[in-house]
């Protein structure tokens, strides 16, 4: 962000500069707007988050407090959404769930696209040996079935909110690192870049002041799918009790207990509503990013 | 072409190798003795002495790893950890003619369901019809896919016993393709369902982007009903970029049978991993882990030599 900004400051008639940027921040924002999908996406994203925040004054029970007497309640009456096989309230733990999961989420898909980007840029704008190198490294993490690693990686370092977020984030970068390598690669021989180096540019420079504020918008697009996708993955991977660990509520964990039959026949709100805020919450995220997508493609209409 | 093949070949050896050192570097984090997992506290030094020696845990980690890659070049994966005495080789031979066939009933009945709803869908662009199949797949993509198993199986198999609730074929019935069909339909829909999404999507912006040349317009000039236009011409064109991503879903299928398999116990080397991983049997996951890989690398190698042969405009 330095780079623009100290231009603005030496060449006159900044404003027309400052200007131009604003309306393309309306450009994306007006294409953004015209999808409804996607709009609803981001109200619903909006609303989670606020609802994760405030759990504690939102939440009618104590997540972690057991009304025994009450075991797998219906929804409605005392507990609005019903209890689990514990007497645990499904609400309360819905929202505090909402926050371990997308801490989960955020903190790993924020671990992905650092180390995504940082590859990607190296690779992409120095090519040669170096990019060879990095890309096949990356073909080979890729060639490796994503959940296959995860489970191996979590049963060696034992499950926990750690483990899950240092192995998402050391294992799911390639991906992304690919496609930041594929805009760097075609941004590098681009003549404001050529003229930074004739300049004498140092190259840690070009690649973060000069290249990365061009490739802001593919990377807001894979951090908003990337989200969709670990809060996905660990759901899985607590669907075999290698997800965050219980009592702490995750939505992934409070679906495990959807595996015995028996509750999913004579109780089934009880797997339905974390099941749901994950499909809702997984869509809305999918949703705003294509529509960033698009919003951001300058060959998208307006 | 044959040199291109061969190319593609000899550029997959590499990666081979790198997924080999992956998957061996993986367990040499693992924390802790290999030994006190699997060997009785109580037993004696020179016993233990004796199967760490066995197993070549002492030798530096550069000699184990050429070692066990010697070792599996010749088809040998050394032996479980956990069911003593059995060769890896053959536990996994044994259960990966079942992940195969439950993948490959997936993949056809992927591209069965939704090569269809993607025509639909880009045939009528925009219209009610396109939302309800976008959202549709959108939904498809967002839900877990154990979650989509466990209320298909609730339904079909245990409110409404339709379809049988796991297994590969009735126990101890004679042979009968009714009844493995009939045990394989549930799972296979399951494992096709995480992909369906996908490849309708995809099979709908290929449809586009065809329905958009100037051929297809020229044809419609000439009088050709739209049917024939769409489906011939461009139908056709359209399902190049759908066939060849076969090979690349592999992935995530190889991923969704370690869920579909434990859901609906399912003997393949989906649930054969799952165990291993609980029980840290390393030489099982190793080399599974490899295999797995390998399938993934054969899936694009495919996907490229089918591109390479079914569009003509590509030259090598």
């Amino acid at each position: 962000m330095a780079g623009p900004e100290r231009l603005t400051k030496t060449v006159p008639g900044n404003e027309g500069i400052k200007q131009k940027r604003e309306t393309m921040f309306r450009i994306t924002l007006r294409k953004f707007m015209r999808n409804k999908l996607a709009v609803a996406g981001a109200v619903v994203i909006f609303i989670v988050v606020l609802a994760a925040i405030f759990a504690p004054w939102l939440a009618p029970y104590d997540p972690g407090h057991q009304y025994l007497l009450d075991k797998l309640a219906k929804p409605g009456g005392k507990y609005p959404l019903g209890t689990d096989m514990l007497g645990r309230d499904t609400l309360s733990r819905l929202l505090y769930g909402a926050r371990v999961s997308l801490l989960v989420g955020f903190v790993s898909v924020a671990g992905i696209i650092f180390i995504g980007t940082i590859i990607g840029a190296i690779a992409g704008y120095f090519g040669g040996i170096i990019d060879a190198l990095l890309m096949r490294f990356v073909d080979v993490v890729i060639s490796v079935p994503s959940l296959f690693l995860l489970i191996t990686l979590v049963t060696i370092f034992q499950p926990s909110l750690t483990t899950l977020i240092i192995v998402f984030a050391l294992f799911s970068w390639p991906g992304t690192a690919r496609i930041i390598r594929g805009e760097f690669l075609s941004l590098r021989s681009r003549e404001f870049v050529l003229a930074a180096r004739t300049m004498g540019v140092r190259s840690s420079k070009i690649i973060f002041s000069h290249i990365l504020p061009n490739v802001m918008g593919p990377i807001i697009v894979t951090a908003t799918l990337q989200m969709g996708y670990v809060i996905l993955a660990e759901s899985a991977l607590s669907y075999f009790g290698l997800g965050v660990q219980p009592p702490t509520p995750s939505w992934g964990n409070m679906l495990q207990d959807a595996q015995n039959i028996t509750i999913m026949i004579s109780a089934w709100w009880y797997p339905l509503f974390p099941g749901l805020m994950i499909l809702l919450t997984v869509l809305s995220f999918n949703f705003v990013g294509d529509g960033l997508r698009d919003a951001f493609d300058p060959k998208s209409i307006e | 072409m044959i040199t291109y093949i061969i190319r593609r070949i000899l550029v997959s050896i590499p990666l081979l190798l790198g997924i080999s050192i992956l998957s061996f570097l993986i367990i040499q984090l693992a924390p802790g003795d290999p030994t006190s997992l699997f060997l009785d506290p109580n037993i004696k030094p020179e016993d233990r002495e004796a199967f760490i020696e066995a197993y070549g845990l002492n030798d530096p980690v550069y000699i184990q790893y050429f070692h066990w890659l010697w070792q599996i070049l010749h088809g040998n994966f050394g032996q479980s950890l956990i069911m003593h005495g059995i060769p890896v080789s053959e536990l996994i031979l044994g259960r990966l003619p079942n992940t195969l066939l439950l993948m490959v009933s997936s993949a056809v009945l992927a591209f069965i369901i939704s090569i269809p709803f993607g025509v639909l869908s880009a045939t009528k662009p925009y219209t009610l019809t396109d939302y309800t199949v976008t959202t549709a797949s959108f939904i498809g993509v967002a839900t877990p896919s154990f979650w989509i198993g466990l209320v298909l199986l609730m339904f079909f198999a245990v409110k409404f016993p339709i379809f049988p609730s796991g297994g590969v074929a009735t126990l101890n019935a004679p042979f009968s393709i009714w009844d493995r069909l009939h045990h394989l339909i549930l799972p296979a829909f399951v494992l096709a369902a995480s992909d369906m999404a996908g490849l309708t999507r995809y099979t709908r912006s290929s449809m586009l982007d065809v329905l958009r040349q100037d051929y297809i317009r020229t044809a419609r000039a000439k009088g050709f009903n739209s049917r024939k236009v769409v489906y011939k011409h461009g139908l056709r064109n359209a399902l190049i970029p759908v066939v060849t991503i076969v090979g690349l879903i592999i992935p995530s299928f190889i991923g969704g049978a370690v869920v579909v398999e434990n859901i609906f116990g399912w003997p393949g080397i989906g649930n054969l991993f799952l165990n291993a991983a609980f029980q840290r049997d390393y030489p099982v996951i190793m080399a599974l882990t490899m295999i797995s890989a390998t399938l993934v690398v054969i899936g694009n190698l495919i996907s490229d030599i089918l591109y390479a042969i079914i569009d003509p405009r590509i030259e090598y």
